[in-house]
């Protein structure tokens, strides 16, 4: 009943994708494609909240689709409810913001049919229940979502951004392919059931467990597969940079928690060991990117980097209470991970969004080009400000409650009996900290130079606030990143029978805790409660503002800033992005990008003016990648040649390779 | 319950009313140090009355968010500071942050700080948040690994339970625990802007980063400003007196004269944090900007190794 509602949601998409292609060059087609994504999305966040919260049994259908013998097999339990209730809430929240974005748009017939498809092939793959369907649904969202990419393709570089994309999708949906290959064996049942059921032996587990991380973390943008996800996701239009920043790559963390926690069967202790290094080096080298980018969007795309190493490092830490059979631990982490995975869609939604709204008004992303948009554009920079505030993990917003929820399970760790994890755990630890302290002073950089300050450019004096379609998406989340600050009880309890699936147990229930505060433990161990903080912050600011226009002067008055007495009226004296970003450049850079300066100082008399290049490396490009595109660049070139031989040259050649496959066929045994 | 509230009241009024003490207490001895008869106790009171009294001078380029900013940072660090026991532990509302979510408000606070830095469109605010946020992200994972060092001997991150157990004399002398003050005394004199670090008492010199980020304030909104980063000072004598000399603090259960007792020994512990603080200050220079990553670098690496000793003993 319930898979039948969620797939005719998924049916209504796909429908709207062919009523689109049909009706795109039709002014009115944006308000109704984004109107009917908004009803299906709304229709299946409902349906899978509600699920959710019942917590009735696996719901399972096959349908004649596909390959003739297998069937598209889907199913619907707690994981799958959860992550689909994620995705359709960040689809909803695009769709309401596409509403007034998608107006701008140039060329709607490259975005219009894409879309939908696109928001149907993610929630298709969090329902499949056979590796065919999983395939097929995965694929479809990595194509269709590289047509989004490819949406303004006049942009060389956002031709550059496809192709990697393009390049890098194929390898991690290659490697996923590899990893069901493996699971389902010779016999080749490809049925979720089926791989569930047969306890794959354990090398061959492990074998599939590092392909599974290539295949996923590809997707997702672990460190050093993420090379793709900064050129792509802010190649997109906006809403679109949202929900493949936001939403698609929880899908990709879905499907590491399907094919690990829940097809592979039980963990062995060294798993943990690869998933937390992988989690702590991401999360540092993702926010260290991030810094170094003056394209907002970027910034946020690097910053989407940073956050799936933090959801890594909660899933990581599961892997590892799992295996040593601490099941209460693991359910912490685990809780902690998929918080964090909600969390991440809705601050990064928003932020993207924000970033939209400011790319409309401006028609700029280079955070140099900005600046002072707070007085033009208010609300987009309230919500923007909230929006940062949470992914910075500040008190009493949401994304601090996932990270101490992490910090709680590593504080547990101690108890775990294998060396290599108890010298690891304190390391990851350490990283975790150091990458949220950097992500706050990203987003003070982030939010500081494109609203904060003076105009910089002529496009940045003439800015306006968005329209009403896109405020009401982002003050949605904005509200939301609250709620999930101040009652984070509510959202652990929803997530207890995901968790009790995989790992046997489940956290204590938070509903019955007094004053609604979140108690992992034991209330003498730890607790913390935001909805008290931030009631607190709320009467002490209030009470100190009303104390002072009481008893202080009110006074006020307006004149030039002070700046030590030699203010500068040209924007250009302020602090720019790069120059923000240069003592955290100085100290990490140095070592992780080889960041060079390099002054160049005329001589006096000479009018030239003084110019300062800094020089950075992506280490991770120039060692791992660029070889490997020369090499097959090279290889390319060299078999161009077999294109032009003569008739004579090609029948010996494919003669030769027959007696080639006919020699091998004889040695084979 | 009634006594309980009132107590956490008192808390809160004591902590705010002690804290332009503790900073007159650390310029006066400073000053005497070197010689100097120094300025009366009263006088960072008498400066908060006449900043509340004159006019704020706001620039014209400063928007809505610079005037809501120093409410927001006196109301994270007050909040902040009311829930670090300084005279009993077990305050009413201490479970509602632990450790973890105290460095957290005071992040907000610094966040906040810098963004106000940010706001006018000038080349001082800007290098003073810029040289902030440096500065606080080494500073930060320093201060969580010393909470994890703590947490993992007391079994809790709640800072009442912390004390109440680093005062069972079970605990006794640990390396970790030397290793997580240290590094702690390091991150105390980043997070308040004290000599070696930054410079309270310079202004106009292109050193200064906490008066660089607050330059463009005035009145009341530097009042406000001013009384956070006391608190925040008092915050983090409180917090290593709490931590690591519980002696004398009251229990939960404690009548009167116990409360008493932990009164009289909190202002004596204060009174000995803030002068060993003056001469500690009084004999070191101030660095240069790009020494401190290297100094907080060192007080990171003592606190994981600190962590790293737990993980790998009960004991050390």
């Amino acid at each position: 009943m319930i898979l039948a509602l969620l797939l005719a949601c998924v049916g209504l998409l796909l429908a709207t994708s062919a009523l689109a292609v049909g009706i795109a060059r039709v002014k009115a087609a944006t308000p109704v494609v984004y109107t009917l994504c908004l009803l299906a999305s709304l229709a299946s966040c409902g349906a899978a909240i509600a699920e959710l919260l019942r917590g009735s049994a696996p719901a399972s259908v096959t349908l004649p689709l596909g390959v003739p013998w297998l069937g598209a097999h889907f199913r619907f339990d707690a994981l799958s409810a959860y992550f689909l209730a994620v995705v359709s809430l960040g689809a909803g929240a695009a769709s309401l913001f596409g509403l007034g974005y998608g107006r701008h748009e140039a060329v709607p017939a490259r975005v219009l049919p894409f879309y939908p498809a696109f928001l149907a092939g993610m929630s298709l793959v969090v329902m499949a229940d056979d590796a065919f369907t999983f395939l097929l649904s995965w694929e479809f969202m990595s194509l269709t979502s590289w047509a989004l990419v490819m949406a303004h393709h006049h942009d060389r570089e956002n031709v550059r951004a496809g192709y990697v994309y393009l390049v890098m999708a194929s390898f991690g949906t290659l490697a996923l392919l590899l990893t069901f290959g493996l699971l389902a064996g010779p016999g080749g049942g490809y049925a979720f059931a089926e791989i569930r059921n047969a306890h794959p032996p354990a090398g061959l587990a492990a074998l599939a467990l590092i392909l599974a991380l290539v295949g996923a973390g590809s997707k997702a943008g672990l460190v050093p597969l993420h090379v793709w996800l900064p050129l792509a996701h802010p190649a997109a239009p906006s809403h679109v940079s949202a929900l493949m920043s936001g939403v698609m790559t929880k899908v990709a963390v879905y499907g590491f928690v399907r094919i690990v926690f829940d097809l592979l069967g039980p963990p062995a202790w060294w798993w943990s060991l690869v998933v937390l290094a992988l989690g702590g080096i991401t999360a540092v080298m993702g926010v260290l990117y991030a810094l170094m980018q003056h394209d907002l969007k970027r910034l946020l795309a690097y910053h989407t980097v940073e956050n799936i190493g933090i959801i890594f490092i909660g899933l990581g830490l599961a892997l590892a209470f799992e295996a040593h059979g601490m099941e209460f631990a693991a359910a912490l982490a685990m809780t902690a991970g998929l918080l964090h995975v909600l969390n991440h869609s809705v601050f990064k939604s928003l932020l993207f969004f924000g970033a939209g709204a400011v790319l409309t008004a401006t028609g700029e992303r280079d955070m140099e080009h900005l600046g002072g948009l707070i007085h033009r554009m208010p609300q987009t920079a309230f919500v923007f400000l909230v929006g940062c505030a949470a992914i910075s993990a500040l008190p009493p917003l949401n994304g601090f409650v996932s990270e101490w929820l992490t910090f709680q399970a590593i504080l547990l760790s101690p108890q775990l009996p294998s060396w290599g994890l108890k010298l690891l755990v304190p390391a990851v630890g350490a990283l975790l900290a150091l990458s949220a302290a950097l992500a706050a002073a990203c987003f003070v950089k982030a939010f500081g130079v494109t609203f904060l300050g003076r105009p910089r450019t002529e496009a940045a004096t003439r800015a306006a606030e968005t329209d009403r379609f896109s405020r009401a998406a982002m003050f949605f989340l904005a509200a939301l990143c609250l709620i999930v600050g101040v009652l984070p009880g509510l959202f652990m309890d929803a997530l207890a029978p995901v968790v009790h699936a995989f790992v046997g147990a489940s956290m204590p229930v938070q509903a019955g805790v007094d004053w609604l505060s979140i108690v992992p433990i034991a209330q003498s161990r730890s607790s913390y409660n935001g909805l008290l903080v931030f009631l607190f912050m709320v009467i002490s600011g209030t009470l100190a503002a009303s104390a002072i226009h009481r008893l202080a002067s009110d006074r006020l008055r307006r004149g030039p800033a002070w700046d030590c007495g030699y203010p500068d009226p040209s924007p250009v004296t302020q602090y720019s992005a790069a120059s923000f970003a240069q003592p955290i450049r100085r100290v990490f850079g140095t070592i992780v990008f080889r960041a060079r300066e390099h002054g160049e100082m005329p001589l006096p008399g000479d009018m030239r003016p003084a110019r300062l290049t800094v020089e950075l490396h992506d280490l991770i490009w120039e060692t791992l990648y660029a070889p490997v595109a020369r090499a097959v660049g090279f290889a390319a070139d060299r078999l161009n040649r077999l294109q032009f031989l003569t008739i004579r040259q090609f029948l010996s050649l494919v003669f030769a390779s027959l007696v080639l496959l006919l020699l091998v066929l004889a040695i084979w045994p | 319950m009634i006594v309980d509230l009132a107590v956490q009241g008192a808390q809160m009024l004591l902590v705010l009313a002690l804290a332009p003490l503790l900073t007159a207490l650390v310029r006066k001895t400073k000053a005497r140090l070197l010689r100097r008869r120094g300025p009366s106790l009263l006088q960072p009171y008498r400066d908060l009355v006449r900043l509340m009294r004159k006019e704020v001078v706001l620039a014209q380029t400063s928007s809505w968010l610079f005037r809501v900013i120093p409410y927001l940072v006196f109301a994270a660090i007050w909040v902040a500071a009311s829930l670090v026991p300084t005279f009993r532990t077990g305050l009413l509302f201490s479970w509602s942050a632990d450790l973890i979510a105290i460095i957290a408000l005071l992040g907000s606070a610094r966040f906040f700080l810098a963004l106000a830095g940010m706001d006018v469109g000038t080349s001082f605010g800007g290098i003073g948040s810029s040289r902030e946020v440096m500065i606080a992200s080494l500073a930060e994972p320093a201060m969580i690994m010393v909470v994890f060092t703590l947490a993992l001997i007391a079994g809790s991150t709640q800072l009442s339970t912390m004390a109440g157990a680093l005062l069972n004399s079970a605990v006794g002398l640990r390396v970790s625990l030397g290793l997580a003050l240290f590094a702690l005394m390091m991150v105390a004199l980043a997070e308040n802007a004290r000599i070696p670090v930054d410079n309270p008492a310079t202004h106009l010199e292109l050193t200064m980063v906490h008066e660089a980020m607050v330059l463009e304030y005035s009145g009341r909104h530097l009042a406000l400003i001013d009384l956070a980063a006391s608190l925040k000072l008092l915050l983090y004598v409180s917090l290593i007196a709490c931590v690591f000399t519980p002696w004398g603090i009251g229990r939960p259960d404690a009548g009167p004269a116990a409360l008493a007792l932990g009164l009289v020994s909190y202002l004596g512990k204060l009174a000995a944090g803030g002068w060993l603080l003056a001469l500690f200050e009084t004999s070191i220079a101030k660095m240069r900007v790009f020494r401190v990553p290297e100094f907080l670098g060192a007080g990171l690496m003592l606190g994981l190794l600190a962590m790293l000793l737990l993980f790998v003993s009960r004991s050390l």
